[in-house]
């Protein structure tokens, strides 16, 4: 019971429908927002000095006509932005099982430290002689990840994971070109996620796809019966995107280095295995690491990542530049970054150079404190819980969801296909969707491609037992309700979202990708 | 560990429902010998919140943070200030800690952000449709060129003198696998003939306005030149600031943008992350890489965003995707379209003004002092000065005075003999006048 303002108690009264329309077409703490655009009244939402400047120095170039951006002041910019992000789900509202995207928790403290002035305000060309704490805190994030992977290098400037693949594999062709060899093709499962091929692809590589097993794993024996004397590399991602560790990859890397190739693993799902396994140990020659995967840099509603890549004995000579070394003519224990190609030490070859400046600087340091605060422990554990949380998934939801690989513990993902839901009318779309009502993100759907209706979940290592029960008891409940044909749940759903579904193939069929301002009032004006 | 939430007594409980003895169980399928024990890590252990802040601020303080001292560095990345709503907001947790708009029901938000970034973009630049961000404006501008391949079926790509190096090298290590890509010869201060080297294969020429030296470029010709021959003009921005004053690329002819856009609502970052801003031509909408936002209805009618036109990407396309890029700069957009939202149309042009005031009132200075020679002589908020001996070692002795003079262009341009003793200084509205005076006394002392 709660007090209104004259003291009185209120009591809970009638229900107010939910099909009577509001005056304001606000329900509640349900806001509709115009675009900032549309909210546009001259005003102004910060206060600089009016300097007028000559034409003398601009070189005939100065602007002719407005930009034509809107003007607000600061209040109203900041509730249009605060409206905007109740619309959204997130991880510190919700569990967010996105399968291969691993949305664990963000720690406070690494925005913290992202923040303080010495790496947020530093500019990445000052005098290098004024970096040297930075350039540190890049050598001890490169120990912690070569440690973690058992392998001897590691390229840090990509800017995310696709990026990372584009650096190893452009570090595969340089090592292939400076053996004298020409070789074109790329093996890549059909599980595999779509930027591997896209990547190889994109490095000039013709892509080869491997067939999976029934039982989820990669078909070891048509892979080896693909290799010879053109194939530069295979793309493999361990676990695979089935949520499945491929038992036989220290065969698989063998056969590759006696073919002459080498082996790029996609370690967009280390955050399974890091503390556990050392990738170096299974003949690994490259890996990019998704800081916003296993090391929890936020991901931002879609970036920015970071994706340094770990480069085996045979390709750390061609890492790509800015590359870090020991400064022996600065004072002790100072670095110094070799940003000209033609500078590299003695035996390095760098390919070339992934992006202006040295790579994500700002992600390093959340990963960096991320690894710090969990320690070598603390990252064992993490992935041990997150694999721990999958297979309670797994093996709560077994009976009445369908496990397309049967009874064998997965890795830090549960993956079911929709065989359960054969004759029943609903799909893994509206199955997904339904989950939005009951205040759930989706599952990843429809990915891997190589199961059908394919439904990914990943809890991570950031959820209670109690999340993890409630999550359990409403995706059993939608199942059963489902297979018993109880379908009113699913059809149209969600029904309780900030929006119902969107037409998509309206968008696409007629892109409308930027506001316009409306011919008529321009005119008027 | 305090980010686990998970009990020893939880993990029994749910082994127990699993049927699994103990985790290693589940981890059956990794061989034997792959296993390593903790020890094989020469890591250290968990530590708390307290001592972590303590080893990361110790780090910190090694470093000279811009605002710490009088700062003259640009070249790519600049110094400006941030309005504080902007961070307070870019921390909702309903931004930071949410993914990719996949679900577009549930990320209204993002998308409706996203959707107005790429207005925004398309207005500053000039251009009729922008996309929603890539990494930064480096590999912004490598993904142009690719993309100028892809529509004109040609291979070569013309790169002006006074693109930043960096860009260049980010070019020419991906777009040199689908084509032969040059560099002009360097002219600090002017602007080379790149007209004359656009001919039957050329797939785009790329100039950088202002350059690296800070010059203005008249991209006009350029552009005329290039759609004469069959070529497109790619634009590039390093300081999107500069649009507040100059006019646009999209204005000139320009046929892509890339740009970065660092300067409006995010930090220096040591150089990252930022936000490479991209726009084109409607008619080459289908070509261009990276998310798009477009606007649609909900099965009530109701406005509402989604991510669109996915078939160029790699999820729907894998190996025939325009380009392999999945992550954005999303969270770095939103500071951009937060900033650009509080500084409108007269914050904007104000904030160039003030840029350019600041950066013509310290060319001023220093072109008084004897020894120094100014470069560049139009210009938005940075230019080059010559100075009588290498520039690199004396931007050490300044630092080690307190006084970040700027860029040598040697650091640049390493193996340019010409760039020896030339220095890239930006001035912002950051700068005050007792920074300028410490400069040039600093200067006075060295030269």
């Amino acid at each position: 019971m709660s007090m209104n303002n004259q003291g009185r108690p209120s009591g809970a009264g009638e229900a107010f429908p939910a099909s009577i329309a509001t005056i304001s077409g606000d329900r509640g703490l349900d806001h509709e927002e115009s675009l900032i655009f549309e909210l546009d009244h001259g005003a102004v939402g910060v206060d600089l000095p009016d300097v007028k400047v000559g034409d003398n120095r601009l070189g005939g170039m100065r602007r002719k006509g407005r930009v034509g951006l809107p003007g607000l002041s600061e209040p109203e910019v900041i509730r249009h932005y605060v409206r905007l992000s109740r619309m959204n789900y997130a991880i510190d509202s919700g569990l967010y099982p996105l399968g291969s995207c691993t949305m664990k928790h963000n720690p406070r403290l690494n925005e913290k430290m992202a923040r303080l002035p010495g790496f947020g305000d530093l500019h990445p060309l000052a005098p290098q002689s004024t970096t040297q704490g930075a350039l540190e805190l890049i050598s001890q994030l490169m120990t912690w990840l070569t440690r973690l992977t058992g392998m001897p290098a590691v390229a840090m400037s990509p800017k995310a994971g696709a990026h990372g693949e584009l650096c190893g594999l452009l570090a595969i062709r340089a090592a292939i070109a400076a053996r004298g060899e020409d070789r074109k093709r790329i093996l890549v499962p059909e599980s595999a996620h779509g930027t591997n091929p896209a990547t190889a692809a994109f490095a000039g590589f013709t892509v080869d796809e491997v067939p999976a097993k029934p039982n989820g794993h990669v078909d070891a024996e048509a892979l080896k019966a693909k290799l010879g004397p053109d194939v530069a590399a295979i793309m493999l991602t361990n676990p695979n995107t089935c949520g499945l560790f491929e038992g036989e990859i220290i065969e698989i890397a063998k056969a590759v280095h006696e073919a002459g190739a080498y082996f790029y693993c996609d370690g967009a799902n280390f955050n399974a295995i890091a503390g556990k396994v050392r990738p170096g140990d299974l003949g690994i020659d490259a890996m990019h690491i998704n800081l916003h995967k296993t090391f929890s840099t936020p991901h931002g509603g879609g970036g920015p990542g970071a994706g340094p890549v770990v480069l085996s004995e045979r390709l750390a000579a061609h890492a790509p530049i800015p590359l870090l070394v020991a400064d022996g003519a600065g004072p002790k224990g100072s670095f110094r970054l070799i940003e000209d190609m033609a500078a590299a030490p003695e035996g390095a070859k760098p390919f070339g150079r992934m992006c202006a400046f040295h790579g994500q600087m700002g992600m390093f340091v959340r990963a960096l404190t991320y690894m710090l605060s969990h320690g070598r422990d603390g990252v064992r554990q993490a992935s041990e819980d997150a694999v721990l949380s999958a297979n309670y998934i797994l093996a709560s939801l077994k009976d009445v969801m369908s496990a397309p690989f049967g009874d064998g513990p997965c890795m830090h993902e549960a993956l079911f296909d929709d065989s359960f839901l054969e004759g029943t009318g609903v799909t893994t779309l509206d199955f997904a969707k339904a989950m939005i009502d009951e205040g759930y993100h989706p599952m990843t759907m429809y990915f891997p491609l190589v199961v059908h209706g394919a439904m990914l979940i990943e809890p991570t290592e950031s959820e209670s037992k109690a999340s993890l029960d409630r999550f359990i008891h409403v995706l059993h409940t939608l199942a059963t309700e489902a297979r018993a044909k109880k379908t009113e749940r699913f059809a149209g759903a969600p029904h309780l979202a900030p929006r119902r579904r969107l037409d998509e193939t309206a968008a696409a069929r007629k892109p409308v990708l930027r506001w316009k301002p409306d011919p008529l009032k321009q005119a008027a004006e | 560990m305090r980010y686990l939430p998970l009990t020893p007594d939880d993990r029994q409980a749910m082994l127990a429902r699993i049927g699994a003895p103990d985790v290693d169980t589940l981890f059956r399928d990794v061989p034997k010998a792959a296993l390593a024990p903790l020890a094989k890590f020469d890591l250290p252990d968990t530590q708390g919140e307290l001592e972590v802040e303590r080893a990361l601020s110790k780090l910190a303080a090694r470093n000279v943070a811009a605002g710490s001292a009088p700062f003259f560095c640009g070249a790519g990345a600049y110094k400006h200030h941030v309005p504080s709503a902007v961070d307070h907001l870019i921390q909702r947790s309903e931004f930071l800690t949410s993914y990719t708009p996949y679900q577009p029901e549930i990320a209204q938000g993002t998308l409706q952000y996203l959707f107005e970034f790429q207005t925004q973009v398309a207005l500053l630049t000039g251009m009729e449709v922008a996309n929603a961000s890539l990494y930064d404006g480096s590999t912004a501008t490598a993904e142009a060129v690719l993309m100028a391949q892809r529509i004109t079926k040609r291979g070569k790509a013309i790169l002006s003198g006074g693109l930043h190096p960096h860009y260049a090298e980010t070019v020419e290590t991906v777009a040199s696998l689908a084509g032969a890509v040059s560099r002009t010869p360097v002219t600090p201060g002017s602007a080379e003939d790149i007209i004359g080297l656009i001919d039957e294969d050329t797939a785009c020429v790329v100039v950088q306005s202002p350059d690296v030296f800070g010059l203005i470029r008249n991209l006009r010709p350029i552009a005329d030149a290039a759609h004469a021959k069959g070529a497109l003009l790619i634009a590039v921005v390093t300081e999107i600031v500069s649009l507040g004053l100059l006019e646009p690329p999209g204005a000139q002819g320009a046929d892509i943008v890339a740009a970065e856009g660092q300067s409006i609502g995010n930090g220096l970052n040591f150089g990252g992350p930022y936000v490479g801003l991209f726009a084109t031509r409607e008619k080459f909408l289908r070509q261009m890489p990276g998310r798009l936002c477009g606007e649609t209805v909900d099965a009530e009618g109701r406005r509402g965003f989604v991510l669109t036109l996915s078939t160029r990407e790699q999820h729907i396309r894998r190996e025939k995707a325009t380009s392999n890029i999945c992550t954005n700069s999303g969270l770095c957009c939103l500071a951009f379209t937060i900033h650009l939202s509080l500084l409108g149309e007269e914050g904007l042009t104000r904030l160039a003004r003030i840029n350019h005031a600041k950066a013509s009132a310290l060319a001023g200075k220093l072109a008084g002092l004897p020894g120094v020679e100014l470069v560049t002589d139009a210009f938005f908020n940075e230019f080059t000065i010559r100075l009588p001996k290498p520039t690199a070692p004396l931007v050490e002795a300044l630092a080690a005075k307190g006084v970040i003079a700027g860029v040598p262009a040697s650091r640049l341009l390493p193996r340019e003999a010409s760039a020896a003793n030339l220095l890239i200084l930006a001035a912002t509205e950051t700068n005050t006048d007792d920074d300028f005076a410490a400069l040039i006394d600093a200067l006075k002392g060295v030269i």
